[in-house]
């Protein structure tokens, strides 16, 4: 799965859980900061993502994922 | 100093038989029903399979993502409230949220939620179970929102008492306008609770009726041949204002809200006191807090569930603690019975009867209980001049409280 591939499977992500307009999903963009997600929907788009990418994401990795960018290495370097 | 006036400013509801006050008011006016027959696939197994469910859901006024973390009850609290805020003249006014309470409860609150999720828990594990989970469940998730989504820093309260919790937050709201603690209260009620197990609970306590073949006419309090009460789900929400404050800003003014009585019968959980003992003192209290005379308190909304037993109670106390003159109002026979947004529908309903001098119809009385020894305005609406008006609402666990409404 490419880098893109990935992005475009968490825009879909974000925008069923946090309503965040997939257009605005990009590497570079902050989970909190840019996107409006809270701490409640994020756990929502971690579980989300396990199952979409068939990855394990424990909590103590979510704290590093401040970017869309970090999560969608994370992501690749797991799958 | 003396004790401040409380008036109701602003009104909001989203019920069986309308979106908004103004379409359920006239839809009770009218006279119709709000009870239909259940056809989701789970209710096929039920004793029980009719109930007063809601005209607008909730998502055709809130947004997908923000339904995403509300419990039913927490949303349509949410909707009735931005009604009742707006109503008031308050969106954008301003006001200072230190002086803004909020009162709001639910007879059962998030149980749907707790069902859900217990479902996705045994199927899927726990991981699954949505981190919204608590705030969707916790009794105190309605006014919660409400409070968020208005501002509120005068404390935030969420009354459980069964059936009488809408009104005995709209109670608690009186207390606290006059107590000094808050100018604004946003109070009233909320249930949502349409669903097989709660159905099944009463169900099996022999309070609902099964007239299923004929759900309009299932809701029918004080006729002989009333065999329980029909759930329904909606919530109601008033703006209570201190009067002073409401005048400062020329605010409309529906009613006084010009007392409160509540009392508990210490006598049996879910049985209503066999003299209705409780519910006779609560009615006094109300008047006596009112101070009006009770021949000014010329219509009752009566608490009237349509079950055998407490209709014909509530009759006795109204003799006893009000007097033989009143015309009597049960609008559950139109809305079925909305627990703990029961109390505040009725307030809308005792304030709007007030305004217009209007008492709504009380449908499918057709063969009145022989019990029925006061006034009701049967099938049809009865046009007359209304200077005062008594709410009733009665819970499990012994629970009585009344309102007095006056014109302003």
């Amino acid at each position: 799965m490419t880098r893109d591939e990935i992005t475009t499977g968490l825009a879909e992500i974000l925008e069923e859980v946090a309503g965040v307009n997939p257009d605005d999903v990009a590497e570079g963009k902050s989970f909190t900061d840019d996107l409006d997600v809270d701490s409640l929907s994020m756990v929502e788009v971690v579980v989300a993502a396990e199952e979409k990418f068939g990855v394990k994401i424990p909590d103590n990795e979510v704290q590093n994922l401040k970017t869309v960018g970090d999560a969608v290495s994370y992501i690749a370097a797991q799958s | 100093m003396s004790r401040p006036d409380v008036v109701v400013t602003g009104l909001g509801a989203t019920t069986p038989l309308g979106g908004d006050v103004a379409s359920t008011w006239d839809a009770m006016l009218a006279g119709r029903s709000g009870v239909s027959a259940l056809t989701q696939e789970w209710a096929e197994q039920l004793p029980v399979r009719i109930a007063a469910q809601l005209a607008v859901e909730p998502s055709e006024v809130l947004d997908r993502v923000r339904l995403r973390r509300l419990d039913r009850s927490e949303a349509i609290a949410l909707v009735a409230a931005q009604q009742a805020w707006a109503d008031a003249g308050l969106a954008g006014s301003g006001l200072d949220g230190e002086r803004l309470a909020v009162s709001v409860g639910s007879g059962i609150g998030g149980a749907t939620t707790l069902l859900a999720q217990d479902d996705i828990l045994e199927a899927s594990g726990p991981r699954r179970v949505s981190p919204h989970t608590i705030p969707m469940l916790m009794p105190n998730g309605p006014a919660a929102w409400v409070g968020l989504e208005l501002g509120a820093k005068a404390g935030v309260h969420s009354v459980a008492s069964a059936c009488a919790t809408g009104a005995e937050a709209i109670a608690l709201g009186l207390d606290i306008i006059r107590s000094g603690r808050a100018d604004v209260v946003v109070a009233g009620g909320t249930e949502a609770v349409i669903h097989p197990l709660p159905i099944a609970g009463f169900s099996s306590m022999r309070a609902m009726s099964t007239r299923n073949d004929d759900p309009e006419r299932a809701s029918r309090p004080w006729d002989q041949g009333r065999d329980g009460f029909v759930l329904g789900e909606g919530a109601g929400i008033l703006v209570l204002e201190r009067a002073e404050h409401a005048a400062a800003r020329g605010a409309r003014v529906y009613a006084r809200l010009a007392g409160s009585g509540i009392t508990s019968d210490a006598y049996d959980m879910v049985q209503p006191h066999a003299e209705g003992e409780g519910a006779i003192r609560a009615i006094a209290k109300a008047i006596a807090d009112a101070d009006i005379a009770k021949q000014d308190i010329v219509h009752v909304n009566a608490h009237a569930t349509s079950t055998p037993v407490g209709d014909m109670l509530e009759i006795g106390a109204l003799h006893k603690a009000l007097g033989d003159h009143p015309v009597l109002a049960a609008t559950k026979s139109m809305t079925g019975h909305l627990l703990g947004a029961a109390g505040a529908l009725e307030s809308i309903a005792t304030i709007l009867a007030i305004r217009d001098g209007v008492v709504p119809p009380t449908i499918n009385l057709d063969d009145p209980d022989p019990g029925l020894t006061l006034e009701v305005a049967a099938h049809k609406a009865r046009h007359m001049e209304i200077p005062a008006a008594l709410n009733n609402a009665f819970g499990f666990g012994g629970h009585n409280v009344a309102l007095v409404f006056a014109r302003p």
